[in-house]
């Protein structure tokens, strides 16, 4: 049979495929509609913690942290309840990360706060003096897109059914609604910030990176 | 396999491929050894501002050296191999040199749009499958174009059985097609909301199930990048070089159909202790393990087909390469499945020792093997013997002792950070802090920047070799049947 398979390609090809595409229809799909379900009482991310969202795969934090807390005790020593499935429903796509070069951040919203985060983003060495952690000050200048997180909310919104707008949801509105939305989760962010320029930047309706992304990580519970 | 000395072949897709495998080469490993001298001397992370952070280059190296540095070895040596196994030229077919010549530029303007794209810091965050939509979609033209080469190639033969080294590019081609289609699916969000920047898109699953998709993608991307076309590499490649015709035909049978079957069950291994369901994941050990059989298999059979003849080893430098490549092949695919199992992976998972166990097999068995490939096709496509036998052999030794640092180094480093993360105190408290879990690996990380300073000198002396090869060596008239001349 094998003389024969080398000799038809076409066949050789079909064999190929069925031999490799096996694993994953067993492995993938039968558990595919339950793994997507979210736990009790979570809710769709802001516009503004999916512009913080975006800021972390752009600046690739995953490279060196991740999120994803294993049921060790260790772990949960060190940062709390290991991750449960349905916690990831709204995550698109998975931030788990796969390298602890720093700590695990799924739950670092329970211990850490914006200030923290401000000065820890600003310099590193500041708030860990012996962190290998580069600083992100660009995070302090570059203005978040809060357009394409809006962009991204309503994506889901649409083709997944994810529960904007709609009891024990998270409001998403229309795109004048959303800004001004934004904003004011924004300037919650930066009354416990010291910065100047990124307040002043706030008060003149311009969202700097660091304030969605700490955001984000005031979120991650 | 006769001579092909009567037979007049067109290297001209091969050539240009073969540049660009250097030119990614090069490149890759020089962000490489910069990001892995950033966790030595965080200092080094402000050189270009916002693009120059670890972890902003990170994705750009590993995609470089994937996409750029591999692949360009892949079609390389494809538009070298194919040719001479199917007895048929490219150059009698007008279609198929179009076809090639257009496979090879647009991979190779869509590579450096790739690589700014990810330096700009437009991302899907899923590892090695950063790139946002339209690049994805230049990728699989790309992808398609090499598939009507291979099977256009294939139409036209005169040998009608295929040879190994077509099996598995053939797997490659399927393989990469079926994963990248399905872990890349997502939703542009500027074409359904009407709002926001185009290059941005969403995943199609979410989270478990991401994940789930994502290392299914991520590990076999191993396998159909790293290990499947590489092993058609050296099937061709060492027999010819030797003259030694491969030692077994079962065993090859044999190691390619298992390594087909098993190789993709094995993804889960990722995901130990994970959200994912238990079951997934002792298969994913399960199959690693089983997985060591069609990897020896294949590396046995390299090692075997050297029989009676390892005294070319001394004088062949070209055959140090391929056995060393088999060796760390050997190496690479005993530790996976130590790492796959789920008392080792507790420890393993998130720390060094991950790189450590992918650099053995990129470092040692991928790029051994495709610049052994590139050495015994320049003298035969540029008709010029290598320029330097003792170039390769300074080559040979400070790559193979970057290698053997690499991977100590980061044994070291991993499971020194594993058992520090998990260690209390008599009253079962945590004992250290976790930067003190990552000071303690400086003296490592040193040590592996050397070693990627190391494998990047052997590197640029190859592709000096091989650029005076091309440029000045002593002509050669006919074609050399085995041994490739050197001076």
């Amino acid at each position: 049979m094998f003389h024969w398979l080398e000799k038809n390609p076409f066949f050789f090809s079909v064999g190929v495929f069925i031999v490799i595409a096996f694993a994953g229809i067993i492995e993938i799909l039968p558990n595919f509609a339950e793994a997507s379900r979210p736990v009790k009482g979570l809710k769709p991310y802001t516009v503004l913690q999916l512009a913080g969202k975006e800021v972390y795969k752009k600046d690739n934090c995953l490279s060196c942290h991740s999120q994803m807390i294993r049921p060790f005790k260790s772990e949960t020593d060190r940062y709390g309840q290991y991750s449960l499935s349905g916690e990831y429903a709204y995550d698109r796509p998975f931030l788990w990360g796969s390298k602890r070069t720093g700590p695990d951040l799924h739950r670092v919203g329970n211990y850490r706060t914006t200030d923290w985060h401000e000065n820890h983003m600003w310099d590193p060495k500041s708030v860990v003096p012996d962190s290998i952690m580069p600083a992100y000050k660009h995070h302090f200048t570059n203005i978040a897109d809060i357009e394409t997180a809006y962009a991204e909310a309503v994506t889901v919104k649409t083709v997944f059914n994810t529960p904007y707008d709609v009891e024990g949801g998270t409001k998403l509105g229309t795109w004048e609604e959303a800004q001004k939305m934004a904003l004011e989760e924004a300037k919650l962010v930066t009354a416990d910030m010291k910065n100047k320029d990124v307040k002043d930047a706030v008060e003149s309706g311009n969202i700097p990176e660091i304030v969605a992304l700490i955001a984000y990580l005031n979120r991650l519970k | 396999m006769q001579s092909n000395a009567a037979f007049e072949y067109d290297y001209s897709i091969a050539k240009l491929f073969t540049y660009t495998t250097i030119l990614f080469g090069i490149l890759g490993m020089i962000i490489g050894t910069l990001i892995a001298a950033q966790l030595a001397f965080p200092e080094l992370n402000y050189m270009f501002g916002e693009y120059g952070t670890f972890s902003r280059l990170r994705p750009v190296h590993t995609t470089v050296v994937i996409f750029g540095f591999t692949l360009s070895g892949v079609f390389a040596t494809f538009y070298y191999v194919a040719q001479r196994v199917l007895k048929v030229s490219m150059a009698e077919s007008n279609l198929l040199m179009t076809v090639g010549k257009i496979h090879f530029w647009l991979y190779f303007v869509g590579a450096l749009l790739a690589t700014v794209s990810l330096v700009l810091g437009f991302s899907q965050g899923k590892e090695y499958a950063q790139y946002e939509w339209p690049i994805d979609i230049v990728i699989v033209i790309v992808w398609l174009l090499w598939g009507v080469s291979i099977f256009g190639l294939i139409g036209i033969r005169r040998e009608k059985s295929l040879y190994i080294s077509l099996w598995y590019y053939i797997a490659c081609f399927i393989g990469i097609a079926m994963l990248y289609l399905f872990n890349n699916m997502a939703v542009p969000t500027a074409l359904v909301s009407g709002y926001g920047n185009i290059m941005h898109s969403v995943s199609m699953y979410s989270g478990t199930n991401d994940a789930l998709v994502q290392w299914w993608w991520g590990h076999n991307a191993v396998a159909f990048v790293f290990t499947v076309p590489i092993i058609a590499i050296i099937y061709y490649f060492l027999p010819k070089e030797s003259g030694q015709a491969i030692y077994s035909y079962k065993l090859s049978l044999l190691s390619f159909w298992g390594l087909m079957f098993v190789y993709l069950w094995a993804g889960s291994h990722h995901l130990l202790y994970s959200p994912v369901p238990d079951w997934m994941q002792t298969m994913g050990s399960i199959f690693s393990i089983v997985l060591i059989l069609p990897s020896w298999g294949s590396a046995i059979n390299m090692l075997l087909t050297m029989k009676g003849e390892w005294n070319q080893l001394t004088d062949n430098p070209l055959i140090k390469f391929m056995v060393l490549a088999s060796t760390f092949y050997m190496l690479s695919t005993l530790e996976g499945p130590i790492q796959a199992i789920k008392s080792v992976n507790a420890i393993a998972h998130f720390t060094d020792w991950i790189p450590g166990h992918v650099h053995d097999g990129t470092l040692g068995w991928v790029a051994f093997t495709i610049m052994a490939g590139i050495f015994h096709m320049t003298p035969r496509m540029f008709k010029r013997e290598i320029y330097s036998k003792s170039l390769m052999e300074t080559q040979f030794w400070l790559q193979t002792l970057a290698v053997v640092l690499y991977f100590t180094s980061m044994w070291i480093a991993g499971i020194t950070q594993g058992m520090m993360w998990r260690a209390v105190d008599e009253y079962g408290n945590l004992m250290y802090s976790f930067i003190d879990t990552v000071t303690v690996l400086h003296p490592y990380y040193a040590i592996r920047a050397l070693s990627g300073v190391l494998y990047l000198s052997g590197f640029l002396i190859f592709a000096y070799n091989i650029y005076k090869t091309i440029t000045s060596s002593k002509r050669l008239t006919e074609e050399p049947q085995f041994k490739t001349p050197m001076a």
